[in-house]
């Protein structure tokens, strides 16, 4: 009995002197094992992440830094001038004012003509056309197209085609100098973005259109709903989610719009046409205004990013109610 | 609704047809009059050609240098698209499978920075990208490339991997394969449906960027397809015979990579809008 308990005593020593060696040695593995995951981390997360540091979040931390200094971009001298860059663009740079102003009109425009342009569209081409695939091709290939190929596109649609068409139908609309006057230069710029997005509008309300479910309509057909009541009461309510993107995709297209302001317009005439980013590029890279473009820069960036916070803070919201 | 082909979705298909036919009506006039003389194109805008010549494409082919500037596109969309994919997938799938506070915070940080407007940082980037010796050269312009658009493709590769259960993994991790080689293997064939979205989505928007390519590139022999189309029409403002052909031929690869991927394209773009 005494010398059985003797032997478990040892043989408990020694179990927990193994046990002490294990754990040591498990320390060392860990730390090991720390060091190699964290070597993989950076092996796997570093490429991108220093590209990312290196073209997005230095230049984007040092423009805000130049948007409060003079720097001309020519010679070497930076000095910090404070708040005077946005004082003169609220105060004195119309042209500034003006650009906002005219994106803010354009945006408006734009997203409504969007929307309702893709929501019909979409509506047609989830009905049982034959020609249903042929349609959404069509609707959809503007889009692929970069705008500043349709710019140069419809440039001379408006300048040749129009007048053209005006000739042969005397419809007096397509004799108006289009790209010469600087309400339909404005309007010039609407069609053609409504043409390139209403497309990809579409595809996003047909997913969400072919996601409402038949049974329903079905149901209310049967219970003597009309077509309107039926649209307004079934449809509608269970798009809401896809709209609420498209609102806030087309919202963002607009305000950021460029590439068709350049090429068929350039801004003109006189620079009625001039959008906000236009404007930036031009006073970065042709009046050489270096900070006065980062201090209208840091403008254009905090009404974009307070739009997509709007949005993500909507969306969101609407996620938890549904 | 309903499944029958009725009068009134007859009527339905009629405007729908006519809808379409506008919406066509630009295209028309750019292939109609790439297609005639100068003289003519000027007397007779809405006619069709009287005669089919090609001789407008012949001679914007040449004066564009169409060859030279179509590889430049070719070579940076294709190689913009391998890099972007490489280490956006590697870096996402990371993210993912670190459960630690230092993995949400550079995934938020990579959304985060999809607000920024390119306009905000176009011009500090120029002076960054210029000390760095990366202006000028289609290195530079892929590494920029990388830079801006991991923040949309890290997002949507880290949607897809969080469905992709961990057991798979750890099967061949036990079986002695190495990290690397459990992604390369593994995971990676299982992302390609998500690959598929983000190379139509990156391709269409490299391939058709503009103002990046036109601040990065200023070797004329380095011009892509956006940049030769944007000079020309500069310079020939007017000449609509050689312009309405260059627009042509800049249209023509993108309308033959959409009938080749139509259905890519458009499922890639639905499943890619709802972020």
């Amino acid at each position: 009995m005494n010398s059985h308990s003797k032997l478990q005593d040892i043989e408990v020593g020694s179990l927990g002197k193994q046990k002490m060696l294990k754990e040591k040695s498990l320390f060392n593995i860990k730390s090991q094992k720390n060091l190699k995951s964290l070597g993989l981390f950076a092996l796997f997360v570093g490429p991108a992440l220093l590209a990312f540091t290196i073209i997005v979040l230095i230049p984007f931390f040092t423009g805000v830094y130049y948007a409060f200094t003079d720097w001309n971009g020519v010679n070497g001298t930076i000095n910090w001038v404070g708040l005077d860059n946005f004082k003169y663009l609220f105060t004195d740079d119309k042209q500034f004012q003006q650009s906002f102003w005219i994106t803010t009109k354009y945006t408006a425009v734009a997203i409504i003509l969007t929307n309702i342009v893709g929501f019909i569209l979409s509506l047609l081409v989830t009905k049982m056309l034959k020609t249903r695939n042929m349609l959404r091709t069509v609707f959809f290939m503007p889009n692929l197209i970069g705008g500043l190929l349709l710019g140069f596109v419809w440039q001379f649609i408006f300048v040749k085609g129009f007048a053209s068409i005006g000739q042969i139908t005397g419809i007096s609309l397509f004799e108006l100098p289009w790209l010469g006057d600087a309400k339909t230069a404005f309007w010039g710029i609407v069609i053609v973005s409504v043409w390139q997005g209403a497309g990809y509008i579409m595809l996003i309300y047909t997913a969400a259109l072919q996601n409402v479910p038949q049974e329903l309509i079905e149901a209310a057909k049967i219970d003597g709903a009309n077509r309107w009541q039926i649209l307004r009461h079934i449809t509608m309510p269970m798009v809401a989610p896809a709209v609420t993107v498209c609102l806030f995709l087309t919202i963002s297209w607009s305000f950021k719009v460029f590439d068709v302001n350049l090429s068929l317009t350039n801004g003109g005439p006189f620079k009625s046409t001039e959008m906000l980013a236009l404007n930036i590029y031009t006073e970065a890279f042709v009046n050489n205004r270096y900070g006065l473009g980062e201090a209208k820069a840091l403008i254009f960036f905090l009404v974009v990013a307070a739009i997509t916070i709007i949005q993500v803070t909507y969306t969101k919201k609407k996620e938890v109610e549904s | 609704m309903g499944n029958r082909y009725t009068g009134r979705t007859f009527i339905i298909e009629i405007m729908a047809i006519v809808l379409g036919l506008v919406f066509l009506v630009p295209f028309y006039y750019l292939v109609s009059n790439s297609l005639k003389p100068f003289a003519e194109i000027l007397s007779n805008t809405s006619a069709l050609p009287s005669v089919l010549q090609f001789q407008n494409y012949i001679n914007a082919y040449h004066q564009m240098n169409f060859l030279k500037v179509f590889s430049n596109s070719l070579l940076i969309t294709v190689v913009s698209n391998i890099v972007l994919v490489f280490f956006c997938s590697m870096a996402a799938y990371m993210l993912v499978r670190t459960k630690k506070k230092i993995s949400n915070i550079i995934f938020m940080m990579f959304v985060a920075a999809m607000v920024i407007p390119f306009q905000s940082i176009m011009i500090p980037l120029v002076k960054v990208t210029g000390s760095l010796g990366m202006l000028n050269s289609v290195w530079g312009l892929v590494i920029m490339y990388l830079g801006f658009g991991s923040g949309m493709t890290i997002f949507l590769y880290h949607g897809f991997i969080k469905g992709i259960p961990v057991e798979l993994e750890e099967a061949a991790i036990i079986d002695g394969c190495s990290r690397l080689g459990v992604f390369w293997r593994i995971v990676f064939p299982l992302l390609k449906p998500i690959t598929v979205t983000v190379v139509i989505l990156n391709s269409l928007w490299i391939w058709n960027d503009f103002l990046l390519p036109s601040l990065v590139l200023q070797d004329p022999e380095l011009r892509t397809i956006p940049l030769a189309t944007f000079f020309f029409f500069g310079q020939y403002t007017k000449q609509w015979d050689l312009a309405l052909a260059a627009l042509m031929l800049s249209i023509i690869p993108l309308l033959i990579f959409f009938f080749a991927m139509q259905k890519h394209i458009v499922k890639g773009i639905t499943s890619g809008s709802i972020k």
